[in-house]
Protein backbone atom coordinates (compact mmCIF):
# COMPACT_ATOMS: atom_id res chain seq x y z
CA UNK A 1 0.00 0.00 0.00
CA UNK A 2 2.34 2.30 0.64
CA UNK A 3 5.44 2.34 -2.38
CA UNK A 4 7.50 4.67 -0.64
CA UNK A 5 8.58 6.52 -3.45
CA UNK A 6 9.51 9.49 -0.92
CA UNK A 7 12.85 10.84 0.73
CA UNK A 8 12.81 7.51 3.12
CA UNK A 9 11.77 4.57 1.51
CA UNK A 10 12.88 2.36 3.96
CA UNK A 11 11.08 4.28 6.77
CA UNK A 12 7.40 5.05 5.25
CA UNK A 13 7.52 1.20 3.58
CA UNK A 14 8.04 -0.24 7.06
CA UNK A 15 6.78 2.07 9.54
CA UNK A 16 2.99 1.68 8.92
CA UNK A 17 3.35 -2.12 8.84
CA UNK A 18 4.95 -2.46 11.61
CA UNK A 19 2.52 -0.59 13.92
CA UNK A 20 -0.23 -2.36 12.38
CA UNK A 21 0.78 -5.46 13.82
CA UNK A 22 3.13 -4.89 16.87
CA UNK A 23 2.40 -5.36 20.54
CA UNK A 24 0.62 -8.56 20.07
CA UNK A 25 -3.33 -9.60 21.39
CA UNK A 26 -3.49 -7.11 24.01
CA UNK A 27 -2.30 -4.30 21.46
CA UNK A 28 -4.57 -5.58 19.33
CA UNK A 29 -7.22 -5.24 21.65
CA UNK A 30 -7.14 -1.80 22.71
CA UNK A 31 -6.78 -0.88 19.44
CA UNK A 32 -10.36 -2.44 18.93
CA UNK A 33 -11.74 -1.00 22.15
CA UNK A 34 -10.42 2.78 20.75
CA UNK A 35 -12.55 2.09 17.60
CA UNK A 36 -15.64 0.84 19.82
CA UNK A 37 -14.73 3.64 21.66
CA UNK A 38 -15.03 6.59 19.37
CA UNK A 39 -18.17 5.27 18.16
CA UNK A 40 -19.61 5.17 21.77
CA UNK A 41 -18.34 8.97 21.84
CA UNK A 42 -19.93 10.34 19.11
CA UNK A 43 -23.22 7.94 19.68
CA UNK A 44 -23.28 9.77 23.00
CA UNK A 45 -22.72 13.37 21.37
CA UNK A 46 -25.46 12.82 18.08
CA UNK A 47 -27.47 9.93 19.62
CA UNK A 48 -27.90 8.99 16.28
CA UNK A 49 -27.69 5.46 16.15
CA UNK A 50 -29.78 4.53 19.31
CA UNK A 51 -32.10 7.29 18.96
CA UNK A 52 -33.17 6.36 15.57
CA UNK A 53 -33.50 2.49 16.63
CA UNK A 54 -35.06 3.06 19.78
CA UNK A 55 -37.41 5.58 18.34
CA UNK A 56 -38.33 3.34 15.49
CA UNK A 57 -38.76 0.44 17.48
CA UNK A 58 -41.20 1.68 20.06
CA UNK A 59 -43.06 3.07 17.10
CA UNK A 60 -43.69 -0.43 15.13
CA UNK A 61 -44.28 -1.85 18.87
CA UNK A 62 -47.28 0.86 19.33
CA UNK A 63 -48.17 -0.55 15.52
CA UNK A 64 -48.15 -3.67 15.72
CA UNK A 65 -49.95 -3.76 19.20
CA UNK A 66 -53.33 -2.05 17.59
CA UNK A 67 -52.70 -4.11 14.58
CA UNK A 68 -53.20 -6.95 16.69
CA UNK A 69 -55.43 -5.66 19.75
CA UNK A 70 -58.16 -8.38 18.70
CA UNK A 71 -55.59 -11.72 18.58
CA UNK A 72 -56.66 -14.07 20.86
CA UNK A 73 -53.22 -15.16 22.07
CA UNK A 74 -50.50 -12.39 22.16
CA UNK A 75 -47.60 -15.35 22.80
CA UNK A 76 -48.16 -16.75 19.39
CA UNK A 77 -47.51 -13.86 17.70
CA UNK A 78 -45.00 -11.67 20.33
CA UNK A 79 -42.14 -13.87 19.32
CA UNK A 80 -42.61 -12.73 15.13
CA UNK A 81 -42.99 -9.30 16.30
CA UNK A 82 -40.00 -8.74 18.93
CA UNK A 83 -37.63 -10.22 15.76
CA UNK A 84 -39.12 -8.91 13.13
CA UNK A 85 -38.77 -5.27 14.60
CA UNK A 86 -35.04 -5.80 15.87
CA UNK A 87 -34.33 -6.82 12.11
CA UNK A 88 -35.53 -3.87 10.77
CA UNK A 89 -34.34 -1.63 13.58
CA UNK A 90 -30.87 -2.67 13.34
CA UNK A 91 -31.20 -1.70 9.16
CA UNK A 92 -31.06 2.04 10.56
CA UNK A 93 -28.47 1.77 13.00
CA UNK A 94 -25.77 -0.41 10.93
CA UNK A 95 -26.52 2.25 8.06
CA UNK A 96 -25.19 4.82 10.20
CA UNK A 97 -22.05 2.81 11.37
CA UNK A 98 -20.31 3.51 7.90
CA UNK A 99 -22.45 6.09 6.74
CA UNK A 100 -21.69 8.91 8.61
CA UNK A 101 -18.26 7.88 8.24
CA UNK A 102 -18.60 8.49 4.82
CA UNK A 103 -21.12 11.55 5.12
CA UNK A 104 -18.42 13.50 7.93
CA UNK A 105 -15.54 12.53 5.40
CA UNK A 106 -13.35 10.89 7.77
CA UNK A 107 -13.97 7.04 6.29
CA UNK A 108 -10.46 7.67 4.72
CA UNK A 109 -8.68 8.30 7.94
CA UNK A 110 -10.55 4.91 10.07
CA UNK A 111 -8.79 3.18 7.41
CA UNK A 112 -5.37 4.67 7.77
CA UNK A 113 -5.63 4.04 11.25
CA UNK A 114 -2.73 2.14 11.58
CA UNK A 115 -3.89 -0.77 13.29
CA UNK A 116 -5.64 -4.08 11.34
CA UNK A 117 -8.29 -3.88 9.51
CA UNK A 118 -10.11 -6.44 10.91
CA UNK A 119 -9.72 -4.34 14.27
CA UNK A 120 -11.44 -1.76 12.65
CA UNK A 121 -14.17 -4.21 11.96
CA UNK A 122 -14.55 -6.03 15.15
CA UNK A 123 -14.17 -2.37 16.90
CA UNK A 124 -17.46 -1.70 14.95
CA UNK A 125 -19.48 -4.48 15.33
CA UNK A 126 -19.01 -4.28 19.12
CA UNK A 127 -19.92 -0.83 19.09
CA UNK A 128 -23.22 -1.93 17.23
CA UNK A 129 -23.90 -5.04 19.33
CA UNK A 130 -23.94 -2.31 21.98
CA UNK A 131 -26.70 0.27 20.06
CA UNK A 132 -29.04 -2.83 19.48
CA UNK A 133 -28.30 -4.17 23.32
CA UNK A 134 -29.37 -0.70 24.14
CA UNK A 135 -32.58 -0.49 21.86
CA UNK A 136 -33.80 -3.79 23.10
CA UNK A 137 -32.99 -2.68 26.70
CA UNK A 138 -35.66 -0.07 25.79
CA UNK A 139 -37.94 -1.87 23.65
CA UNK A 140 -38.43 -5.35 26.00
CA UNK A 141 -39.93 -3.47 28.94
CA UNK A 142 -42.40 -1.72 26.42
CA UNK A 143 -43.64 -5.36 24.89
CA UNK A 144 -44.30 -6.17 28.51
CA UNK A 145 -46.39 -2.84 28.71
CA UNK A 146 -47.98 -3.16 25.35
CA UNK A 147 -48.23 -6.96 25.04
CA UNK A 148 -48.40 -7.93 28.87
CA UNK A 149 -45.86 -10.77 27.58
CA UNK A 150 -42.70 -10.80 30.34
CA UNK A 151 -39.92 -11.70 27.45
CA UNK A 152 -37.04 -11.27 30.82
CA UNK A 153 -36.84 -15.07 30.89
CA UNK A 154 -33.31 -16.10 30.94
CA UNK A 155 -33.28 -18.14 27.65
CA UNK A 156 -35.01 -16.02 25.51
CA UNK A 157 -32.17 -12.98 26.63
CA UNK A 158 -29.05 -15.87 25.88
CA UNK A 159 -31.42 -16.06 21.91
CA UNK A 160 -31.26 -12.68 21.98
CA UNK A 161 -27.70 -12.10 23.19
CA UNK A 162 -26.25 -14.95 20.18
CA UNK A 163 -29.32 -13.55 17.59
CA UNK A 164 -27.89 -10.10 17.87
CA UNK A 165 -24.53 -10.73 17.70
CA UNK A 166 -24.66 -12.64 14.02
CA UNK A 167 -26.71 -9.73 13.13
CA UNK A 168 -24.00 -7.30 13.22
CA UNK A 169 -21.38 -9.72 12.39
CA UNK A 170 -22.62 -9.84 9.08
CA UNK A 171 -24.48 -6.79 9.47
CA UNK A 172 -21.61 -4.65 9.88
CA UNK A 173 -19.91 -6.22 7.04
CA UNK A 174 -22.75 -5.78 4.56
CA UNK A 175 -22.77 -1.89 5.92
CA UNK A 176 -19.08 -1.81 4.97
CA UNK A 177 -20.04 -3.23 1.40
CA UNK A 178 -23.14 -0.74 0.83
CA UNK A 179 -21.46 2.27 1.98
CA UNK A 180 -19.91 3.05 -1.26
CA UNK A 181 -22.86 2.38 -3.36
CA UNK A 182 -25.70 4.26 -5.19
CA UNK A 183 -28.95 4.13 -2.64
CA UNK A 184 -27.01 2.40 0.32
CA UNK A 185 -29.46 2.77 2.78
CA UNK A 186 -32.34 1.12 0.67
CA UNK A 187 -29.76 -1.45 -0.65
CA UNK A 188 -28.39 -2.39 2.96
CA UNK A 189 -32.05 -4.04 4.03
CA UNK A 190 -32.41 -6.18 0.62
CA UNK A 191 -28.86 -7.32 1.00
CA UNK A 192 -29.23 -7.98 4.85
CA UNK A 193 -32.83 -9.56 5.69
CA UNK A 194 -32.67 -12.42 3.18
CA UNK A 195 -29.51 -13.32 4.67
CA UNK A 196 -30.87 -13.16 8.14
CA UNK A 197 -33.43 -15.98 7.52
CA UNK A 198 -32.20 -18.48 9.66
CA UNK A 199 -31.26 -16.63 12.56
CA UNK A 200 -34.79 -15.15 11.90
CA UNK A 201 -36.51 -17.99 12.47
CA UNK A 202 -33.66 -19.78 14.86
CA UNK A 203 -34.99 -16.85 17.31
CA UNK A 204 -38.48 -16.70 16.54
CA UNK A 205 -38.38 -20.76 17.49
CA UNK A 206 -36.91 -20.22 20.27
CA UNK A 207 -38.74 -17.81 21.65
CA UNK A 208 -42.05 -19.44 21.04
CA UNK A 209 -40.93 -22.39 22.91
CA UNK A 210 -40.07 -20.47 25.94
CA UNK A 211 -43.10 -18.35 26.11
CA UNK A 212 -44.90 -21.93 25.48
CA UNK A 213 -43.23 -23.19 29.19
CA UNK A 214 -41.14 -25.84 27.01
CA UNK A 215 -38.06 -27.92 28.60
CA UNK A 216 -34.57 -26.42 27.56
CA UNK A 217 -34.31 -29.99 25.30
CA UNK A 218 -37.11 -28.66 23.96
CA UNK A 219 -35.63 -25.54 22.62
CA UNK A 220 -31.67 -26.01 22.81
CA UNK A 221 -31.44 -26.81 18.98
CA UNK A 222 -32.25 -23.34 18.14
CA UNK A 223 -29.34 -22.39 20.54
CA UNK A 224 -27.54 -24.68 18.73
CA UNK A 225 -28.49 -23.09 15.45
CA UNK A 226 -28.23 -19.35 16.60
CA UNK A 227 -24.61 -20.12 17.66
CA UNK A 228 -23.51 -22.50 14.36
CA UNK A 229 -25.04 -19.30 12.57
CA UNK A 230 -22.71 -16.83 14.70
CA UNK A 231 -19.83 -19.01 14.33
CA UNK A 232 -19.76 -19.68 10.78
CA UNK A 233 -20.54 -15.73 9.72
CA UNK A 234 -17.72 -14.69 12.22
CA UNK A 235 -14.96 -16.59 10.43
CA UNK A 236 -16.08 -15.38 6.97
CA UNK A 237 -16.76 -11.90 7.65
CA UNK A 238 -13.21 -12.27 9.13
CA UNK A 239 -12.06 -13.52 6.11
CA UNK A 240 -13.41 -11.00 3.61
CA UNK A 241 -13.52 -7.62 5.63
CA UNK A 242 -9.71 -6.85 4.67
CA UNK A 243 -10.72 -7.55 0.50
CA UNK A 244 -13.32 -4.18 0.90
CA UNK A 245 -10.99 -1.62 0.85
CA UNK A 246 -8.00 -3.47 -0.89
CA UNK A 247 -8.38 -1.07 -3.58
CA UNK A 248 -8.08 2.29 -0.86
CA UNK B 1 -5.71 -9.42 -17.14
CA UNK B 2 -9.14 -9.09 -18.79
CA UNK B 3 -8.12 -7.11 -21.02
CA UNK B 4 -5.14 -9.81 -22.18
CA UNK B 5 -8.28 -12.63 -22.78
CA UNK B 6 -10.17 -10.41 -24.25
CA UNK B 7 -8.09 -9.32 -26.91
CA UNK B 8 -7.18 -12.76 -27.37
CA UNK B 9 -10.68 -13.42 -28.38
CA UNK B 10 -11.06 -10.91 -30.55
CA UNK B 11 -7.93 -11.57 -32.25
CA UNK B 12 -8.74 -15.43 -32.93
CA UNK B 13 -11.29 -15.70 -35.57
CA UNK B 14 -13.95 -17.62 -33.23
CA UNK B 15 -14.90 -20.63 -35.62
CA UNK B 16 -14.97 -23.51 -33.61
CA UNK B 17 -16.40 -21.32 -30.60
CA UNK B 18 -18.95 -20.29 -32.73
CA UNK B 19 -20.14 -23.64 -34.30
CA UNK B 20 -19.97 -25.51 -30.76
CA UNK B 21 -22.25 -22.55 -29.28
CA UNK B 22 -24.90 -22.64 -32.45
CA UNK B 23 -24.47 -26.82 -32.31
CA UNK B 24 -25.34 -26.10 -28.34
CA UNK B 25 -28.30 -23.61 -28.75
CA UNK B 26 -29.91 -26.14 -31.51
CA UNK B 27 -29.38 -29.26 -29.64
CA UNK B 28 -30.57 -27.48 -26.35
CA UNK B 29 -33.77 -26.05 -28.39
CA UNK B 30 -34.24 -29.56 -29.71
CA UNK B 31 -33.79 -31.26 -26.41
CA UNK B 32 -36.74 -28.75 -25.21
CA UNK B 33 -38.88 -30.01 -27.82
CA UNK B 34 -38.47 -33.88 -27.09
CA UNK B 35 -38.95 -32.56 -23.26
CA UNK B 36 -42.09 -31.58 -23.86
CA UNK B 37 -43.73 -34.17 -25.91
CA UNK B 38 -42.10 -36.75 -23.45
CA UNK B 39 -43.11 -35.22 -20.65
CA UNK B 40 -47.18 -34.10 -22.18
CA UNK B 41 -47.91 -36.82 -23.99
CA UNK B 42 -45.20 -39.67 -23.37
CA UNK B 43 -45.46 -40.18 -19.88
CA UNK B 44 -48.18 -42.27 -18.70
CA UNK B 45 -50.22 -40.52 -16.28
CA UNK B 46 -50.14 -41.27 -12.98
CA UNK B 47 -52.13 -44.39 -11.97
CA UNK B 48 -52.41 -43.46 -8.11
CA UNK B 49 -54.28 -39.78 -9.28
CA UNK B 50 -57.05 -39.01 -11.02
CA UNK B 51 -59.12 -35.95 -12.83
CA UNK B 52 -57.26 -32.74 -12.40
CA UNK B 53 -54.77 -34.16 -10.50
CA UNK B 54 -53.50 -36.18 -12.40
CA UNK B 55 -53.19 -33.96 -15.35
CA UNK B 56 -51.55 -31.76 -13.40
CA UNK B 57 -48.98 -34.40 -12.35
CA UNK B 58 -46.93 -33.42 -15.31
CA UNK B 59 -45.95 -30.39 -14.65
CA UNK B 60 -43.90 -32.00 -12.21
CA UNK B 61 -41.30 -32.96 -14.98
CA UNK B 62 -41.16 -29.16 -15.70
CA UNK B 63 -40.39 -28.34 -12.09
CA UNK B 64 -37.91 -30.76 -11.66
CA UNK B 65 -36.14 -30.09 -15.00
CA UNK B 66 -36.12 -26.31 -13.38
CA UNK B 67 -34.56 -27.70 -10.07
CA UNK B 68 -31.53 -29.02 -12.34
CA UNK B 69 -31.11 -25.36 -13.99
CA UNK B 70 -31.51 -23.95 -10.20
CA UNK B 71 -28.76 -25.84 -8.77
CA UNK B 72 -26.71 -26.06 -11.69
CA UNK B 73 -26.66 -22.03 -11.84
CA UNK B 74 -26.45 -21.47 -8.09
CA UNK B 75 -23.37 -24.33 -7.84
CA UNK B 76 -21.38 -22.55 -10.66
CA UNK B 77 -22.02 -19.51 -9.03
CA UNK B 78 -20.34 -20.80 -5.72
CA UNK B 79 -17.36 -21.70 -7.76
CA UNK B 80 -17.34 -18.90 -9.63
CA UNK B 81 -17.30 -16.56 -7.06
CA UNK B 82 -14.22 -18.78 -4.87
CA UNK B 83 -12.29 -18.36 -7.86
CA UNK B 84 -12.62 -14.72 -8.46
CA UNK B 85 -11.96 -14.12 -4.57
CA UNK B 86 -8.72 -16.16 -5.22
CA UNK B 87 -7.53 -14.82 -8.95
CA UNK B 88 -9.22 -12.09 -9.32
CA UNK B 89 -9.64 -12.66 -12.81
CA UNK B 90 -12.80 -10.94 -14.64
CA UNK B 91 -13.67 -13.93 -16.26
CA UNK B 92 -14.88 -15.51 -13.19
CA UNK B 93 -16.97 -12.55 -12.09
CA UNK B 94 -18.75 -12.95 -15.57
CA UNK B 95 -19.54 -16.72 -14.62
CA UNK B 96 -20.82 -15.99 -11.35
CA UNK B 97 -22.97 -13.21 -12.59
CA UNK B 98 -24.29 -15.54 -16.04
CA UNK B 99 -24.94 -18.49 -13.39
CA UNK B 100 -26.42 -16.43 -11.12
CA UNK B 101 -28.98 -14.72 -13.92
CA UNK B 102 -29.90 -18.09 -15.14
CA UNK B 103 -30.15 -19.88 -12.00
CA UNK B 104 -32.66 -17.16 -10.73
CA UNK B 105 -34.82 -17.73 -14.05
CA UNK B 106 -34.66 -21.65 -13.09
CA UNK B 107 -35.47 -20.10 -9.56
CA UNK B 108 -38.27 -18.32 -10.53
CA UNK B 109 -40.53 -21.02 -13.17
CA UNK B 110 -39.58 -23.77 -9.90
CA UNK B 111 -41.86 -21.43 -7.89
CA UNK B 112 -44.45 -21.13 -10.26
CA UNK B 113 -44.45 -24.54 -11.57
CA UNK B 114 -44.73 -25.55 -8.02
CA UNK B 115 -47.26 -22.97 -6.76
CA UNK B 116 -49.51 -24.06 -9.90
CA UNK B 117 -49.20 -28.04 -8.89
CA UNK B 118 -49.45 -27.37 -5.26
CA UNK B 119 -53.55 -25.59 -5.67
CA UNK B 120 -55.11 -29.06 -7.46
CA UNK B 121 -52.52 -31.10 -5.42
CA UNK B 122 -52.19 -29.34 -1.73
CA UNK B 123 -55.29 -27.18 -2.21
CA UNK B 124 -52.92 -24.32 -1.44
CA UNK B 125 -50.80 -21.88 -3.40
CA UNK B 126 -48.57 -21.29 -0.65
CA UNK B 127 -47.50 -23.19 2.23
CA UNK B 128 -44.09 -22.85 4.47
CA UNK B 129 -43.11 -26.32 3.67
CA UNK B 130 -39.09 -26.39 4.15
CA UNK B 131 -38.36 -26.60 0.98
CA UNK B 132 -41.00 -23.79 0.00
CA UNK B 133 -39.04 -21.63 2.36
CA UNK B 134 -36.16 -22.26 1.26
CA UNK B 135 -36.57 -21.81 -2.19
CA UNK B 136 -37.87 -18.60 -2.08
CA UNK B 137 -35.47 -16.78 0.13
CA UNK B 138 -32.18 -18.51 -2.19
CA UNK B 139 -34.50 -16.36 -5.34
CA UNK B 140 -34.48 -13.66 -2.98
CA UNK B 141 -31.24 -13.51 -2.20
CA UNK B 142 -29.95 -13.72 -5.63
CA UNK B 143 -32.12 -11.06 -6.77
CA UNK B 144 -30.45 -9.06 -4.31
CA UNK B 145 -27.39 -9.73 -5.72
CA UNK B 146 -28.50 -8.66 -9.21
CA UNK B 147 -29.72 -5.21 -7.84
CA UNK B 148 -26.42 -5.12 -5.47
CA UNK B 149 -24.32 -5.29 -8.85
CA UNK B 150 -26.71 -2.65 -10.67
CA UNK B 151 -25.99 -0.25 -7.78
CA UNK B 152 -22.06 -0.12 -8.23
CA UNK B 153 -20.63 1.82 -11.22
CA UNK B 154 -16.95 0.91 -11.11
CA UNK B 155 -15.96 -2.46 -12.56
CA UNK B 156 -13.52 -4.04 -10.32
CA UNK B 157 -15.48 -3.01 -7.15
CA UNK B 158 -19.12 -4.60 -8.76
CA UNK B 159 -16.47 -7.99 -9.11
CA UNK B 160 -15.00 -8.04 -6.13
CA UNK B 161 -18.48 -7.04 -3.51
CA UNK B 162 -20.85 -8.86 -5.55
CA UNK B 163 -18.61 -12.30 -5.79
CA UNK B 164 -18.11 -11.65 -1.68
CA UNK B 165 -22.14 -11.18 -1.38
CA UNK B 166 -22.11 -14.37 -3.67
CA UNK B 167 -20.35 -16.54 -1.28
CA UNK B 168 -22.17 -15.26 1.75
CA UNK B 169 -25.87 -16.01 -0.46
CA UNK B 170 -24.25 -19.51 -1.34
CA UNK B 171 -23.78 -20.06 3.14
CA UNK B 172 -27.14 -19.01 3.71
CA UNK B 173 -29.22 -21.63 1.66
CA UNK B 174 -28.22 -24.57 3.89
CA UNK B 175 -28.86 -23.01 6.93
CA UNK B 176 -32.22 -21.33 5.96
CA UNK B 177 -33.30 -25.07 4.70
CA UNK B 178 -32.09 -26.56 8.54
CA UNK B 179 -33.83 -23.85 10.49
CA UNK B 180 -37.29 -24.51 8.10
CA UNK B 181 -36.85 -28.05 8.94
CA UNK B 182 -36.79 -27.44 12.44
CA UNK B 183 -39.31 -24.55 13.06
CA UNK B 184 -42.37 -26.75 10.72
CA UNK B 185 -41.35 -29.27 13.58
CA UNK B 186 -43.04 -27.48 15.83
CA UNK B 187 -46.05 -27.35 14.13
CA UNK B 188 -47.03 -30.84 14.41
CA UNK B 189 -50.23 -31.15 12.01
CA UNK B 190 -47.95 -30.20 9.34
CA UNK B 191 -45.02 -32.40 10.22
CA UNK B 192 -46.41 -35.74 10.90
CA UNK B 193 -49.75 -35.43 8.79
CA UNK B 194 -48.31 -34.72 5.32
CA UNK B 195 -45.03 -35.57 5.31
CA UNK B 196 -45.38 -39.71 5.20
CA UNK B 197 -47.35 -39.29 2.48
CA UNK B 198 -45.40 -36.73 0.87
CA UNK B 199 -42.31 -38.54 0.53
CA UNK B 200 -41.64 -39.01 -3.29
CA UNK B 201 -39.81 -42.67 -4.66
CA UNK B 202 -37.93 -41.64 -8.04
CA UNK B 203 -37.05 -45.23 -7.91
CA UNK B 204 -39.99 -46.87 -8.24
CA UNK B 205 -41.91 -45.25 -11.01
CA UNK B 206 -42.94 -46.65 -14.34
CA UNK B 207 -40.76 -46.94 -17.41
CA UNK B 208 -41.93 -43.97 -19.68
CA UNK B 209 -42.20 -41.84 -16.24
CA UNK B 210 -38.50 -42.85 -15.37
CA UNK B 211 -37.58 -41.75 -18.59
CA UNK B 212 -39.27 -38.85 -19.21
CA UNK B 213 -37.20 -38.13 -15.81
CA UNK B 214 -34.06 -38.55 -17.23
CA UNK B 215 -34.96 -37.06 -20.88
CA UNK B 216 -36.16 -33.77 -18.19
CA UNK B 217 -32.14 -34.27 -16.87
CA UNK B 218 -30.69 -34.06 -20.00
CA UNK B 219 -32.79 -31.30 -21.67
CA UNK B 220 -32.62 -29.18 -18.91
CA UNK B 221 -28.68 -29.38 -18.43
CA UNK B 222 -28.21 -28.56 -22.03
CA UNK B 223 -31.08 -25.63 -21.91
CA UNK B 224 -29.15 -23.82 -18.99
CA UNK B 225 -25.40 -24.62 -20.52
CA UNK B 226 -27.04 -22.57 -23.96
CA UNK B 227 -28.71 -19.47 -21.76
CA UNK B 228 -25.23 -19.57 -18.73
CA UNK B 229 -22.81 -19.34 -22.18
CA UNK B 230 -24.96 -16.95 -24.02
CA UNK B 231 -25.29 -14.91 -21.19
CA UNK B 232 -21.22 -15.07 -20.67
CA UNK B 233 -20.81 -14.27 -23.68
CA UNK B 234 -23.05 -11.32 -23.77
CA UNK B 235 -21.49 -9.98 -20.33
CA UNK B 236 -17.74 -10.23 -21.87
CA UNK B 237 -18.94 -8.01 -25.26
CA UNK B 238 -19.98 -5.76 -22.63
CA UNK B 239 -16.99 -5.11 -20.86
CA UNK B 240 -14.97 -5.15 -23.93
CA UNK B 241 -17.29 -2.03 -25.34
CA UNK B 242 -16.91 -0.83 -22.07
CA UNK B 243 -12.76 -0.65 -22.61
CA UNK B 244 -13.38 0.62 -25.76
CA UNK B 245 -15.16 3.44 -25.23
CA UNK B 246 -12.73 3.92 -21.95
CA UNK B 247 -9.81 4.24 -24.16
CA UNK B 248 -11.70 6.56 -27.26
CA UNK B 249 -12.98 8.97 -24.18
Amino acid sequence: MASGNGLMPMQIADHPAQMRTEGGATAYFRKLWRITRKELQTELRAREAIGAMAAFSVLAVVIFGLAFDLAPRMDLIVPGILWGILLFAGVLGLNRSFGAEVDKGSLAALLLAPMDRSAVYFGKVLANFLFILATQIIVLPIMLVIFDINLFRLWILVGLFLGILGYVFVGTLFAALTVSVRARESMLPILLLPVMMPLFVAGVGLTALVLNGREFGDFDHWLLMLATYDLIFLVIAYMVFDLIWEDV
Amino acid sequence: MSSATLSQSRGRPMAFGSYFLLTLNILAMAGMAVFIWAALVYAKSATNLAGTEQMAQRIFYIHMGCIFGAMAGFLVSLIGSILYLITRNLEWDRITQASVEVGTLFGIGLTICGAIWARPTWNTYWTWDPRLTTATITILIYVAYLLFRNGIDNRRTRALFGNIYALFAFLTVPLTYYSARWFRSIHPVVWNGSNAEAQGDIGNVGATMGQTITIALISFTLLFCALMIQRWRQLRLEDRLEELREELE
